[in-house]
């Protein structure tokens, strides 16, 4: 069995790579592959988790009031399949406002706090281990930097005169984000890359040792 | 009922999770909420399968171009969904969990799913490269700014980057690549880093309220 999954996932690799050559009926069957076994994956997931573990063996013994609670979860999932059906597919709008409002409140918190508050707190306070000059230059770089990036993306007022200046300062900043992070994306990528000829070289045909 | 009751759903939900963060008694009902958001998720899940299986059936059934690789796509589904549901192969039989050592479901992931994924995530370097090659032209003073940022981080995370510079004299080690990597990620990077987390937690919030309050009804659709 070992076996087979190494073979099965050698075989899916190469398919993969396959489409570096060109587009191909092997590439396009793995694709199709990924995409079934992907949404199966998930699908069972889903309902092993949340619906077997969190409804069905939460309602077990529960109080009625939370059985009531979980039933109308149910009730309101259950609205969400109306979308398949024209005449009533209004009613999927019900649960999809819950899912929308959720959202909104959890992550209107979560961001203004976690990326508002602290990002704001961490640029105006000085790190409790500013020795050298390097670390001060370097204190004073984030938030000129942070500052002229905010000014870039106010969009409110006309980028001209000093205005206009510290939002090019701000681009610049921009640009060696954009290019550490690409540089960051390649090396990942490779690393995956390598990764997949390790496996291919090493555990499938066993020339790395 | 159409509009109305989605509008005050919406405008109810956001307005209990956002003072459940703020009063601690509440804070319960923030997890209540998140429950009740799982739950609903599943079928969200359950709606996407359902019309996956709908549009590769009507593809096969038409004899439409390629449907051949809508039966792989269906194959691929069922076979998965048939092994996950019924927990084939678990060691631990139905009560076990799905992801146990040994399962077919575990078996899916590992040699379907992860190599799957992993190369065609791995394919995006040749891709990136290539496109890099033709859009990284020093043309300006912001696109040689990008061009030096990236190929120092990309030298700098390479034994290359410490064969290059490695003769720099100690007191100018800044200058060595791996070094220079370390502090463009940790001062210039992370201010720029910064002002788009502060863009975007400040943009989630706006829009957060625009959707609370009722302002954007794009999510409802059409009555059409």
């Amino acid at each position: 069995m070992e076996q087979f999954g190494i073979w099965l996932a050698a075989l899916l690799t190469i398919g993969i790579i396959s489409f570096l050559y060109k587009d191909n009926i092997l590439y396009k069957a793995c694709e199709a592959i990924f995409v079934g076994v992907s949404a199966g994956y998930w699908f069972v997931t889903y309902f092993w988790d949340n619906l077997y573990r969190k409804f069905y063996l939460g309602i077990q013994g529960a109080e009625l009031s939370d059985q009531i609670f979980l039933w109308m979860a149910v009730a309101l999932g259950v609205m969400m399949l109306t979308r398949l059906f024209d005449k009533i597919g209004w009613l999927s709008r019900w649960p999809l406002a819950f899912i929308i409002g959720a959202t909104a409140g959890l992550y209107m918190m979560t961001y203004f706090v976690s990326n508002a508050f602290v990002q704001i707190g961490a640029t105006i306070t000085p790190p409790p281990s500013m020795e050298t000059i390097g670390d001060k230059i370097s204190f004073v770089l984030i938030a000129i930097g942070t500052f002229c990036g905010l000014i870039y993306f106010f969009f409110s007022k006309e980028h001209k005169g000093a205005f206009g200046g510290a939002a090019k300062v701000g681009i610049w900043f921009l640009m060696v984000t954009f290019g550490a992070s690409f540089g960051y994306t390649v090396m990942s990528r490779m690393s995956l890359m390598l990764g997949r000829f390790d496996f291919l070289f090493g555990e499938w045909l066993g020339l790395i040792k | 009922m159409k509009r109305t009751v989605p509008l005050l759903i919406t405008g109810i939900v956001g307005t209990v999770l956002i003072v459940s963060v703020l009063i601690p008694p509440a804070q319960s009902l923030g997890e209540d909420f998140s429950l009740f958001f799982d739950i609903i998720a599943v079928f969200a899940f359950f709606l996407g399968g359902g019309n996956l299986f709908r549009i590769h059936l009507k593809k096969v059934f038409h004899r439409k171009e390629d449907y051949g690789f809508s039966i792989v796509t269906l194959v691929g589904f069922l076979v998965t969904l048939t092994i996950g549901l019924f927990k084939i192969g678990n060691p631990e039989g139905i009560s076990g969990s799905i992801t146990a050592a040994g399962s077919g479901l575990q078996t899916i992931f590992v040699s379907i799913i992860t190599p799957l994924s992993s190369t065609m995530y791995a394919l995006l370097a040749f891709y990136v490269a290539s496109a890099s090659y033709r859009a990284f032209r020093a043309k300006n003073r912001e696109a040689t700014i990008l061009l030096v940022s990236a190929f120092v981080i990309l030298l700098g995370r390479t034994p290359l980057g410490m064969m290059l510079t490695g003769w720099i004299p100690e007191q100018f080690s800044i200058f060595q690549i791996p070094n220079l990597a370390v502090w463009i990620m940790n001062s210039a990077n992370l201010a720029g880093q910064r002002s788009i987390l502060i863009g975007v937690g400040l943009g989630v919030v706006a829009m957060s309220l625009r959707l609370i309050l009722g302002m954007d009804r794009t999510y409802l659709g059409s009555d059409k």
